[in-house]
């Protein structure tokens, strides 16, 4: 079993495939959305964590990939937190999407949580002293 | 019964002086009455760390040989202002590196100084009879310039209006990136623990006060820039908007880079995170009542930061620091830009400093101005040719 995370772009016209739903009877595949903004018209992106085993993952993948107009891309990346010259002002909590970086309200320390992280990246751009980045 | 600075200090030599932060001395009061408080506690101490563009650093380099009048200056490749005596400059802490850009800034330039490392200088000049060298390129650091202090003309400002984004395109602003549609609210204080919160009339900080700065001892040195303490003020006297602000001095060369940080404001710019503390000798019951104020007692306003919208809505500090807040119905989530755990291990740190016997308290030699001119706008008048 492994688990990949992949973000899916969806083109502007509909998909008539239920998507997830295949993935999950066809493909034998445990989908774990963590961000959805799908609407009709509209490019969408659905981020989500696909866990299975190996040749279900890649059958999955090939399918997706079938599907008119979608892409996906994994991330292969993780985000660094350099916790020891962080100050924990907070700056990043305000653009993270998934809440994986938080403010604990008794200590006013940064927590960040790996498994909520989309790896989208954007705390490294509003972090003010750089101390989050991605790393391959 | 009032005390007197004098007789607060002549505890802090002997060791017996009794100090609370002003988060802990809420419920000092709450247990004890302000009278018993009152009997005990001689001084309250306050903390902030927060982006304060408004610094800068003083450095006299001292004289080459041959001499040459500085009129242009760099440290590693950040403009410094050289229009003062020959070997004087100013880096303030937002100016950008000619190739950097704001990548690195003036506030780098000054951590990296506090922290001991090599600053390069480059510096050019017309050349005078008294002063004939043109240029120099050599490098300083805090043992081996003459003086180095900070001089911050607007830190610690009293109160600060939360921002949000009414547009639909992500705005990157000095209160950090604000998302569209309100997708997000930030602000920036530490609230019941901020300096001028605690003495919203400022009774006991003033011209002359002994702060913590930087991580050593400073003082107030004027009112800071857009001092404006005729704003509303609630019945506790705190403001609801900007207000107070003050001009800090302090030793850079004491200074130490865990309490001084230079930031990066995505495509706004360079800041700086400056730490300062700040005691307040407890005179009388009011001084001591003012300083119990609580997140729910301060209020602010939040605006739009495109300027677009006219909000009118009033948030207080236990609202902002919940993690959301209502705009129009929407529930928006909120982030704080300025660090309130630095902020407690300076007050803190400022505690024992004063129960250690080694910061000694000082009386304002002048009262910062409670009223008189407000902000003036910068009007567009005819230039004549």
């Amino acid at each position: 079993m492994k688990t990949i995370k992949v973000s899916l772009k969806y083109p502007l016209n509909s998909i008539t495939t239920p998507l997830v739903s295949t993935l999950v009877k066809k493909y034998n595949v445990e989908v774990n959305i963590l961000h959805a903004n799908i609407s009709l018209n509209k490019i969408g992106t659905l981020i989500a964590d696909i866990t299975g085993e190996e040749k279900d993952i890649e059958d999955a993948l090939d399918f997706i990939v079938k599907q008119d107009g979608i892409r996906y891309k994994i991330f292969s990346n993780k985000l660094i937190w350099q916790e020891e010259d962080c100050v924990h002002c907070g700056a990043c909590t305000a653009v993270c999407p998934s809440n994986a970086l938080t403010m604990n309200k008794e200590t006013w320390c940064l927590e960040f949580s790996k498994e909520k992280c989309l790896v989208c990246g954007l705390c490294t751009k509003a972090c003010p002293l750089n101390v989050m980045s991605l790393q391959a | 019964m009032k005390k007197t600075i004098y007789e607060i200090n002549e505890r802090i030599k002997s060791g017996k002086a009794v100090v609370f932060t002003a988060e802990e001395i809420i419920s000092v009061v709450e247990e004890k009455g302000v009278k018993k408080a009152f009997e005990e506690v001689d001084v309250v101490t306050t903390g902030t760390f927060g982006p304060m563009c408004s610094s800068g650093m003083f450095i006299n380099f001292g004289h080459s040989s041959p001499p040459i009048r500085m009129n242009k200056v760099w440290l590693n490749d950040v403009p410094a202002f050289a229009g003062i005596a020959a070997v004087d400059a100013y880096i303030g802490a937002t100016e950008q590196s000619e190739r950097l850009g704001m990548q690195y800034g003036g506030a780098h330039v000054i951590e990296d100084f506090i922290k001991g490392k090599d600053i390069v200088l480059y510096a050019e000049s017309y050349g005078t009879d008294c002063y004939p060298r043109k240029d120099i390129k050599t490098t300083i650091n805090k043992y081996n310039v003459n003086q180095a202090y900070m001089f911050n003309p607007r830190n610690c400002y009293q109160n600060y209006a939360a921002a949000t984004n009414s547009t639909d395109k992500i705005m990157y602003t000095y209160m950090g990136t604000l998302l569209p549609e309100f997708g997000n609210v930030t602000y920036s204080t530490s609230g019941e623990l901020s300096p001028l919160l605690n003495d919203p009339e400022y009774r006991t900080i003033g011209i002359g006060t002994r702060v913590f700065i930087g991580g050593a001892q400073g003082y107030v040195a004027w009112e800071g820039t857009q001092h404006d303490p005729n704003q509303e003020r609630l019945e506790n006297g705190v403001p609801v908007g900007g207000a107070g602000t003050l001009a800090l001095i302090g030793d850079a060369k004491k200074m130490s880079s865990r309490y001084i940080k230079a930031a990066i404001y995505e495509k706004y710019g360079v800041s700086m995170f400056v730490g300062v503390g700040i005691p307040i000798p407890i005179l009388d019951e009011d001084i001591l009542l003012k300083t119990t104020v609580r997140n729910r007692d301060i209020h602010t306003l939040l605006v739009d930061k495109s300027g677009k919208e006219d909000l009118n809505i009033r948030l207080n500090y236990e609202q902002l620091r919940s993690g959301v807040v209502e705009i129009r119905g929407k529930k928006v989530p909120t982030a704080p830009l300025s660090s309130l755990k630095f902020a407690r291990e300076i007050a803190t740190e400022l505690k024992s400093l004063i129960q250690k016997g080694e910061f000694i308290l000082t009386e304002p030699v002048e009262k910062l101005r409670t009223n008189g001119q407000r902000l003036n706008k910068l009007e567009e008048r005819e230039v004549k040719p």
